[in-house]
């Protein structure tokens, strides 16, 4: 598809990054830091440079925070009130004793609590872990059990339903803190939050925290095995920063939504952090997505820049252009997409609907702030990822025998997209799993596991997974994780899980699974396994679909190719099949 | 349709998506979202199951009828006999 030039000036003028070759050219993360102010006593903390520094400078008044209640409810935040309500906070979390570097777990729905917590934690030097609210029972004990969370922030409802039945597995759980949705009576051993924001100091000295230490604890899937806590430190601040100025045009003067969860990457980093250190209005939708309450936001807020996800985007073109011309979206700028790859229909619809194209970019958990973007005033290329930002180098590699890798000049030839380590916002490590972590690099490379190709100008475009792993409505989805809980029904024998292709949702989890001998396939059994996963694991994880199978294909080792199940399901070449022993029946 | 032959139906497709609960446990008046788990991807496969079994066309902006039981039930009833 054709590619769209930006010709308005008065557009190209404001862009933050308006020549991106001399931009990257001379870009240093030292001068990036420097845009940032540091803890007055020495230290960097992101609660510091998100909320507090702006008192410093004039904008305690300024609205930092506009929430929108499902039930039509507003409640507005300025940096003044952030500042304060983050303090009540780490009072509580320093009041119940939690120390420098203890996991403080956020549960709940896009409340304004929940971003309070995040401040709160860091202020009081803790790590904040955030948690999908659509998560089950299972995957949230696996990450607060990895994650050795000491305190838990959730409301009474999530709790009793998916937490008080094992909390007491946890041995370093100590507090945890409920915000109050029903009537009911508080359960045991757990704190009205309410009520201990109420009795705490809004003073607090935030603790002086260095660029290296700990603030973020970020789950995300592999192929096989338990997830990975991939680490951030308070050093991120300055990539999300600098990226919120220039992946995502932010001004000081913009209204921002980012329509992602805190229980996800994005919506920390792009969600909490890099609209605050800018110093915009940020706004917050407790509700789920619905395409006339989304338009709505945007005109009666007037949203200058939106970052979304292509599911969301999709949705919206299933709605129809006739929605969107109902309203007056004329406020909006600057729309930016992430998740995984935007098909260039999506791209171009977004031009002929809101007169501005969606700029898709890349970035995973593991990189902590977008590393490849299509820019405010740069050319879009339909369907590519973008070019890297400013401090990051970007290159397309191949694998060697050796273990080692190489890098691939020639322009489209499909690799392994990998990055050159170095910069703020890389995770520092994958909790207790050194092995692992290892594995992510080779001869000075972090390797992405996405595989892709760089055009001769210098784009990237996303050609698919290196590994197994899903990715469904923007989330990485680990199959091991959906095949261990079918595997806890004792009809399951054995269970492959695969992502296969939809419309909306990039792709949905499937699961082929192989009964016992006593069991037989049938459509009660199929309702049972999918009710049996979607209550272990949540609707965000378990499989939207079932199928049975006599027999899966395995290798001789017994391990099940997902690859050819895969192949098989979307009627593509099987490739290699010399390792498989047993084949599907 | 009558308002029982509607909850049948949206029972029974509720049911197909989300089978660990018992939507005649539920409370009419909450939204499913909430009762249920039920996400926007749920909720767009229930529409879509919903249009293939009553050949309704349910448009984008009337999702929202669809999220309480009592609400679905009503829109169903109606929908269906107009």
């Amino acid at each position: 598809m054709d590619t769209i030039h930006k010709q308005d000036p008065a557009l190209l003028q404001r862009a933050n990054l308006r020549d991106y070759d001399s931009v990257y050219g001379r870009f240093s993360w030292l001068e990036a830091r420097a845009e940032l102010d540091g803890l007055p006593g020495g230290g960097l903390n992101i609660a510091f440079e998100a909320v507090d520094r702006h008192l410093a400078h004039g904008r305690s008044e300024k609205v930092a925070l506009r929430w929108l209640g499902k039930d039509g409810g507003q409640q507005d935040f300025t940096y003044g009130a952030l500042a304060a309500q983050s303090n009540r906070f780490a009072s509580v979390l320093k009041g119940f004793g939690l120390e420098r570097g203890a996991v403080v777990f956020g549960l709940m729905g896009r409340r304004p609590e929940l971003y309070l917590t995040a401040l709160g934690a860091w202020k009081n030097g803790n790590v904040f872990s955030p948690l999908f609210s659509a998560f089950g029972p299972e995957p949230l004990k696996a990450r607060m059990t990895i994650g050795r969370a000491q305190a838990l922030v959730t409301t009474d409802r999530l709790y009793s339903r998916k937490v008080a039945a094992w909390r007491s597995e946890l041995p370093d759980l100590r507090l945890v803190l409920l915000l109050r949705t029903t009537d009911k009576a508080l359960p045991p051993d757990t704190v009205d939050l309410t009520a201990a924001l109420a009795e705490a100091s809004e003073v607090f000295e935030i603790a002086e925290t260095e660029p290296e230490d700990r603030a973020l604890l970020h789950f995300t899937s592999g192929t096989t095995g338990k997830p990975k806590g991939a680490i951030h430190v308070h050093e991120a601040v300055v990539a999300h920063h600098i990226t919120g100025r220039y992946a995502l045009d932010l001004h000081p003067g913009d209204v921002y939504w980012c329509t992602a969860d805190p229980g996800w990457v994005t919506g920390t980093s792009y969600g909490i952090v890099a609209p605050l250190t800018n110093g915009v209005t940020m706004i917050v939708d407790e509700a789920e997505f619905d395409a006339e309450r989304w338009y709505g936001i945007i005109q009666d807020r007037k949203v200058t820049v939106w970052y979304t996800a292509p599911t969301a985007i999709r949705m919206l073109m299933r709605a129809g252009r006739g929605v969107a011309d109902r309203y007056d979206l004329s406020s909006l700028r600057f729309l930016a997409s992430v998740g995984e790859p935007l098909n260039p229909e999506a791209v171009v619809w977004s031009q002929e609907t809101f007169g501005k194209p969606f700029h898709d970019n890349w970035w995973q958990t593991e990189t902590g702030g977008i590393m490849i973007a299509n820019f405010a005033a740069e050319d879009v290329k339909p369907g590519s990822m973008g070019r890297p930002l400013p401090g990051i180098t970007a290159g397309i590699v191949e694998r060697r025998p050796d273990g080692g890798v190489e890098e691939i000049a020639k322009p489209m030839a499909m690799g392994e997209l990998a990055l050159r380590p170095g910069w703020p916002s890389m995770m520092r490590g994958y909790l207790d799993e050194e092995a692992r972590y290892q594995k992510c690099f080779a001869d000075g490379w972090y390797l992405s596991g996405d595989l892709a190709m760089r055009d001769s100008d210098g784009y990237f475009w996303f050609v698919g997974r290196a590994d197994d792993v899903i990715k469904s409505a923007g989330h990485l989805i680990g199959p091991f994780e959906v095949e261990s809980a079918l595997m806890e029904h004792p009809a399951v024998a054995e269970v492959g899980v695969i992502g296969i292709p939809d419309e909306t949702a990039g792709e949905v989890v499937k699961a082929y699974v192989g009964l016992k001998p006593q069991f037989e396939a049938s459509d009660a059994l199929r309702r049972e396994l999918l009710g049996h996963a979607r209550k272990r694991l949540g609707p965000a994880v378990a499989p939207r679909d079932i199928a049975f199978r006599a027999n899966l294909p395995k290798t001789r080792s017994g391990k099940i190719m997902r690859r050819l199940l895969k192949a098989r399901e979307l009627g593509l070449p099987e490739g290699d099949l010399s390792t498989l022993e047993s084949d599907e029946r | 349709m009558t308002p029982d032959e509607a909850r049948g139906v949206f029972f029974e497709e509720l049911g197909n998506i989300a089978p660990e609960w018992d939507p005649a446990e539920i409370d009419p008046q909450e939204d499913i979202r909430d009762a249920m788990d039920i996400d926007s991807m749920d909720l767009l496969n229930l529409v879509i199951a919903l249009h293939k079994r009553l050949g309704l066309d349910i448009p984008e902006s009337d999702y929202g009828e669809l999220v309480t039981i009592d609400g679905a039930i009503a829109y169903l009833a109606a929908k269906s006999s107009g």
